[in-house]
């Protein structure tokens, strides 16, 4: 079941609309399904619409493709909070991800999760006050032959040690 | 040890490129529409003779499941991909998919084809965000060369292949999860039967298959059923890559002959236990579901189906999970018991609830706190879970609990003993 993030305060925002570009997106996910089963494209609309809105996915989002794909809200509500990757509350623009599965702990994600909790002053779950970081503690990333892992947005960084860590997070924190 | 020219996957660490050039100089796409010349039957029968066991841990026939599926159904049918790799210590359809693409897509358009059907749906973890993408353009470039889409590499057949990237969840690797999610729900199983042959993907005939499972089919095609057989151990034939993680010198993947001793596996491949094989305390075999298997048995089992099955373990998806001495091993079970109350999907009551007691009370075992008596208590809540939850989840929850108290009670017990003393 759905990941805890450490719940904070937030603001939902009115209305939400896929740009352009997403739109077309969107209409090529719709297309790999049969004509008649469009709710099958609900995972990638919500994935869409999260990328478009920092990350995170807004009710109205999620409203918004209720309505693309007729479906009734609480049917996409309950795939939203369903899976982990969906973020239902704002996430730091570099979203770092720890896998600390027994495979990963065996190659010292301890360690990892130590100097990301040090380098980030944060504790997992929380995201830092200028919303640039989150720390989350994930299940098993499946690249345990290159334990221990972070995901970083779209990227796996592999056979961590505490010194590479802590250099990765230090290139992120100088970012503007 | 497998014999370099009887590798399939030549290309799994993936030195040469993934695209459809290097692929086809490796043998694939050769001459597919061949191979599709022998018919459904032709193939499924070359399939079932050649004794492959599905790779995605339940070791079930592949052939025997292609052919469950109906020849007249009237209804539209479907190949799915299982691509959601996420047990613990499996990362080999990873490395199938950014590094041999092409070897899964001509094995979805030969399965698709034994089994009619003209759609398949590859579901990949959604954590593979780049492998997807290499995936995809592999596609893309498929259908360029004509090898899939419509009329597929002229073959008569028409062929479409689409990737759908789930969004974490485990328990969409449960095959009936999997379909639920592929049609935009939730991933919790479906009771079975009706099985997937009969009502899969929109109610209608499904295959649902693990990535290296198809990705072999085309070179046992190639090769013939024979050729695969006479590789490995009787009833547990070929190859199979292994996930080799942990405390060895050179964590990997590695293709083997099915039956390969596990000491040997690890020093030949791994690199050998961190501070050598006299330093192991003990192996999980199979990903985190199988039970794990103290030094001692370690010695001497064989690495296949039914082999780890004697050992009341399992070879499951092949995952070699390697613990030296410096472990602790209740900590180590502890966190897979934490993983399965994470991705419980929280449909079955025992399940729901039991994973969430196996975590809590292999805490307090961790920390020594519980009392003797609790280590009979805990194995009995492993019981009232195992075989009573719709899918095998529940299962996998119990097992990797039950191998650590039948192997390692005694440090449980001393584990408590000290605590009290102190």
């Amino acid at each position: 079941m759905s990941a805890a993030k450490k719940p904070v305060e937030f603001s939902q925002p009115e209305s939400f609309e896929f740009t352009k570009p997403n739109l077309k997106k969107a209409k090529d996910e719709l297309a790999k399904y049969p004509k008649d089963r469009a709710q099958s494209a609900v995972m990638p609309l919500l994935d869409l619409a999260q990328r478009q809105h920092d990350g995170w996915l807004p009710r109205a989002a999620m409203d918004v493709v209720a309505d693309m794909l007729d479906m009734a809200p609480m049917r996409v509500y309950e795939v939203a909070s369903f899976y982990t990757m969906y973020n239902l509350q704002p996430v730091g623009r570099h979203h770092v991800r720890i896998c600390t599965t027994t495979p990963c702990w065996l190659r010292g994600s301890d360690e990892i999760v130590k100097t990301c909790e040090k380098e980030l002053g944060l504790q997992m779950g929380e995201t830092s006050k200028d919303g640039k970081f989150t720390l989350e503690e994930v299940e098993c990333a499946g690249a345990c032959r290159n334990a221990p892992v972070i995901q970083l947005g779209d990227d796996y960084y592999e056979d961590l040690t505490p010194e590479a860590t802590k250099k990765l997070l230090v290139k992120l924190k100088k970012e503007k | 040890m497998l014999k370099d020219e009887d590798r399939i996957f030549t290309n799994l660490l993936g030195p040469d490129k993934w695209d459809l050039k290097e692929a086809k100089k490796r043998g694939d796409w050769k001459d597919t529409k061949k191979l599709l010349g022998r018919g459904r039957d032709g193939i499924i029968d070359e399939m079932k003779a050649s004794g492959l066991r599905g790779r995605g841990g339940a070791g079930f026939s592949t052939g025997m499941k292609w052919s469950f599926m109906p020849k007249d159904s009237g209804k539209p049918h479907y190949l799915v991909v299982n691509a959601d790799e996420g047990e613990p210590g499996t990362c080999k359809d990873r490395d199938i998919l950014r590094h041999e693409p092409h070897k899964l897509i001509e094995g979805c358009l030969i399965a698709s084809y034994a089994i009619g059907a003209n759609a398949c749906y590859i579901y990949i973890r959604g954590e593979f965000y780049r492998e997807a993408e290499i995936l995809q353009k592999a596609i893309d470039e498929a259908y360029a060369a004509g090898l899939i889409g419509k009329n597929a590499c002229k073959s008569g057949w028409d062929f479409d292949v689409y990737v759908h990237r789930g969004m974490g969840a485990y328990i969409c690797g449960e095959e009936t999860a999997l379909i639920e999610s592929l049609e935009g729900k939730k991933g919790q199983p479906r009771l079975k039967p009706p099985f997937p042959a009969m009502a899969g993907l929109y109610g209608c005939p499904t295959t649902v298959n693990n990535v290296e499972s198809i990705a072999v089919a085309p070179t046992i095609l190639r090769r013939g059923a024979e050729w695969f057989a006479n590789i490995g151990t009787p009833n547990n034939t070929g190859t199979k890559i292994f996930s080799i993680s942990g405390h060895v010198n050179n964590p990997c993947n590695v293709e083997e002959e099915m039956g390969i001793p596990l000491r040997e596996l690890i020093e030949k491949h791994a690199g050998g236990v961190r501070g050598g094989w006299d330093n192991l305390l003990a192996v999980i075999p199979g990903g985190s579901s199988v039970p794990v298997l103290p030094k001692a048995i370690c010695d001497d089992v064989i690495m296949d189906f039914d082999s780890l099955r004697a050992v009341r373990s399992g070879l499951g998806t092949a995952a070699v999970i390697v613990m030296d001495k410096s472990t602790d091993i209740v900590r180590a079970i502890a966190r897979l018991s934490a993983f399965y109350k994470h991705e419980s999907c929280g449909q079955c009551t025992p399940c729901r609830e039991g994973t969430g007691w196996l975590s809590r009370m292999m805490n307090r075992m961790v920390r020594g706190e519980a009392t003797i008596e609790e280590i009979d208590l805990l194995e009995n809540v492993t019981h009232q879970i195992e075989g009573h939850t719709i899918c095998a989840l529940g299962d996998a929850a119990a097992w990797p609990v039950q191998g650590l108290i039948r192997h390692f009670r005694s440090e449980l017990e001393d584990r408590i003993k000290k605590s009290k003393v102190a």
